[in-house]
């Protein structure tokens, strides 16, 4: 069996998320150094604040400065930051419960060691010197043994209010297609394409993804096919995409490789794009070094006929 | 009248760290063929079907729609699909069976968490304001709850352990198990958990079939009749919950009606051992019940399939006759966030 074939594969994206009322003062405030939170209908407030009462479900818009200080509910000792995390030494993650709230925020604690970390104990808000309307305008709590911070009483109107944020994600992963693609990625850099066969209903699958769709068994029989095929249902191409080399318009076609039951897709060139047509014989062309046909151009045959291809539609 | 609704077949993967040499499908079909051959039901004959993944473990937008290839989709099938724990595919399933539009169906799901960092993928499920932008990952957010737990006086680092201990134990007799037998409680990963209090990161697959009535009586020698199923789920903000408890878990099994007889079986999704001490507390376990004989997610844990897994676990033991009444627990989200319990019962011997 041939070596299975891995990548690295990075999913990233920038998150642009808009702001109701509440949040968007209480990051605003973050920004101005005041924290707010947001009172309930029996006099709880919740730190940090909520829309919707998780109890009741009422709407709720009263918003009530808390102090910059606090007391730790739980804790737990980070002795190995991971990306992305507030401190790039060891911390402790706290739920800080802030003088003035009912409700417990989540942030790191810089602290020397585990030993000089308990709940219970009395903690303040150490920001972040650069603030952009974000929960790490809070850079982290740190110990602190005065007396409570004073709340300002804010009422939560600012001047330039935050209406959205974006919140950036990355997810790193070693992608692996599995046995039958990489086999078939295998065979494409050797400019051979392989599909497997139903053990049951006997259709070749290109490529093949280990399992018959229709019988939901599994394929194992590899058949080499093409290299020509048959065009068998076509778009033209009018707007060109964004990072892509190709004059439009240009033809996108379905192609039904000679001995395969499926069609795949790719683009047709070496001819003018409103005279490719149903039926058409296609072959691939290679570019040097490339792991894939770059384009399918004719091959001057004569046109297939329709019921030579009309089931692989 | 409520039709009787159960499992009847329940098959699994060996989990383990890395199954890099298969896709998706070809990780799952075998468990597929394996449930199917169990009842001699063809895919042409299941009445409906529900599967659980998510995309994040993948790293692909509708990632569950290939897996689909190992059922057969054509001629074109009844089916499902939600972005959790498979338990809760099989929650819709039942629903399906209940309305009478369906007498079979097959619930499976799958997970492959060697393609990424399981830890960070879950931070993604977080709270996308105040939350996620800090990256808590999975362990962290459990040893808070540990930590309370802890502080409430309800455990302490040496129960902690043994309950890591005896899942691996009773995990040596389970085939599928990814860590069985003796495995040291190890170093910390996030201060109070160490090592032994959290689960393997592991790729897997499982699947159930369900049966209404004298269908399951003809699928299944002993079926086990799903007598309760529900599931809650609390706020998202940690700081608004008490993290020592789990009142979704103590609503959902008092409406799957867990309280009104003893069980002698529970398979609780537990990945962190506190998580165990919680769940027993609030389900009133005691000592007579055996919790997680199959090893629990602390043996095995392939996201998006351990809850389905202690559901099939639990079936399986009334199946084989070595349980008469068992509970099964499914939970996802952080710290408990959201449980479905269900109660299985087989025929009076
Ligand atoms: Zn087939």
């Amino acid at each position: 069996m041939p070596e299975v074939l891995q990548a690295p594969l990075v999913v990233e994206f920038p998150f642009t998320r808009s702001l109701g009322p509440v949040q968007s003062a209480f990051l605003t405030g973050l920004r101005e150094r005041v924290v707010l939170g947001v009172r309930t209908g029996d006099g709880r407030t919740l730190v940090p604040p909520v829309e919707y009462d998780p109890v009741t479900a009422e709407e709720i818009r009263d918003l009530v400065e808390v102090a910059p200080t606090g007391t730790v509910t739980t804790w737990a000792w980070n002795h190995e930051p991971r990306r992305g995390q507030p401190l790039g030494t060891p911390f402790a993650w706290v739920l800080v419960r802030l003088d003035g709230a009912d409700t417990a925020l989540l942030h790191a604690l810089d602290a020397p060691g585990p030993v000089a970390v308990r709940t219970g104990m009395r903690v303040r808000i150490r920001w972040a010197e650069e603030r952009t309307g974000a929960i790490t305008d809070i850079a982290c709590f740190e110990p602190y043994d005065g007396e409570p911070g004073q709340p300002g009483g804010h009422a939560g109107e600012f001047e330039d209010p935050l209406t959205g944020i974006v919140a950036p994600a990355r997810l790193d992963y070693t992608y692996s297609p599995g046995r039958a693609q990489s086999a078939y990625i295998h065979a494409l850099s050797e400019q051979r394409t392989v599909g497997e066969r139903c053990p049951s209903c006997r259709k070749v699958y290109v490529p093949p993804r280990g399992a018959c769709p229709t019988c939901g068994v599994a394929t194992a029989e590899q058949v080499e096919v093409g290299p020509r095929g048959t065009v068998t249902t076509f778009c033209i191409v009018n707007i060109k995409a964004r990072n892509l080399d190709i004059e439009v318009p240009y033809v996108y076609a379905h192609i039904a490789l000679d001995g395969a039951d499926l069609a795949l897709h790719a683009r047709i060139g070496g001819i003018p794009y409103d005279q490719v047509r149903m039926g058409q014989r296609v072959e691939p062309v290679w570019t040097e070094g490339a792991r894939y046909p770059d384009h399918y151009r004719p091959t001057g045959e004569p046109d297939a006929d329709y019921d030579t291809y009309k089931e692989l539609l | 009248m409520t039709r009787e609704i159960a499992v009847v077949a329940f098959a699994q993967t060996d989990h383990r760290r890395s199954t890099e040499e298969s896709s998706e499908v070809e990780m799952l079909m075998p468990v597929l063929h394996d449930v199917l051959q169990q009842t001699g039901l063809k895919t042409a004959d299941i009445g409906f079907t529900c599967s659980g993944s998510s995309d994040y473990l993948a790293g692909r937008a509708f990632s569950f729609t290939l897996a689909l290839d190992g059922v057969g989709a054509w001629p074109p099938v009844s089916e499902s699909h939600v972005e959790m724990d498979g338990a809760w595919a099989l929650y819709e399933a039942w629903t399906k069976l209940l309305t009478g539009d369906a007498d079979t169906a097959l619930v499976y799901s799958y997970g492959k968490s060697s393609p990424g960092s399981v830890r960070d993928v879950l931070t993604r499920q977080l709270d996308p304001y105040y939350v996620a932008p800090l990256w808590p990952d999975s362990v962290a957010l459990a040893a808070l709850q540990a930590q309370a737990l802890m502080d409430a006086g309800h455990t302490d680092e040496p129960a902690l352990a043994a309950v890591g201990a005896r899942s691996r134990a009773a995990a040596a007799a389970n085939p599928h198990a990814q860590l069985k037998g003796r495995t040291p409680q190890g170093d910390y990963i996030v201060r109070p958990l160490r090592t032994g209090d959290c689960p393997p990161v592991g790729d897997g697959a499982a699947a159930v079939i369900l049966a209404a009535g004298e269908r399951a009586r003809q699928l299944c020698e002993r079926p086990a009749w799903i007598r309760g199923i529900d599931h809650r789920i609390e706020a998202h903000g940690l700081g608004v919950r008490d993290l020592t408890d789990s009142p979704s878990t103590r609503l959902a099994a008092e409406h799957a009606g867990v309280f009104e007889r003893p069980v002698d079986t529970a398979e609780l999704h537990a990945p962190f051992s506190a998580q165990e001490v919680l769940l027993r507390r609030v389900l009133r376990l005691g000592d007579d019940v055996r919790v997680n004989p199959s090893g629990g997610a602390l043996a095995a844990n392939p996201v998006m399939a351990a809850g389905l897994i202690r559901i099939g676990e639990a079936a399986a033991r009334i199946h084989r006759g070595a349980s008469d009444r068992a509970l099964a627990h499914a939970t996802s989200g952080p710290c408990l966030q959201q449980n479905l319990v269900a109660v299985l019962e087989g025929d009076p011997r």
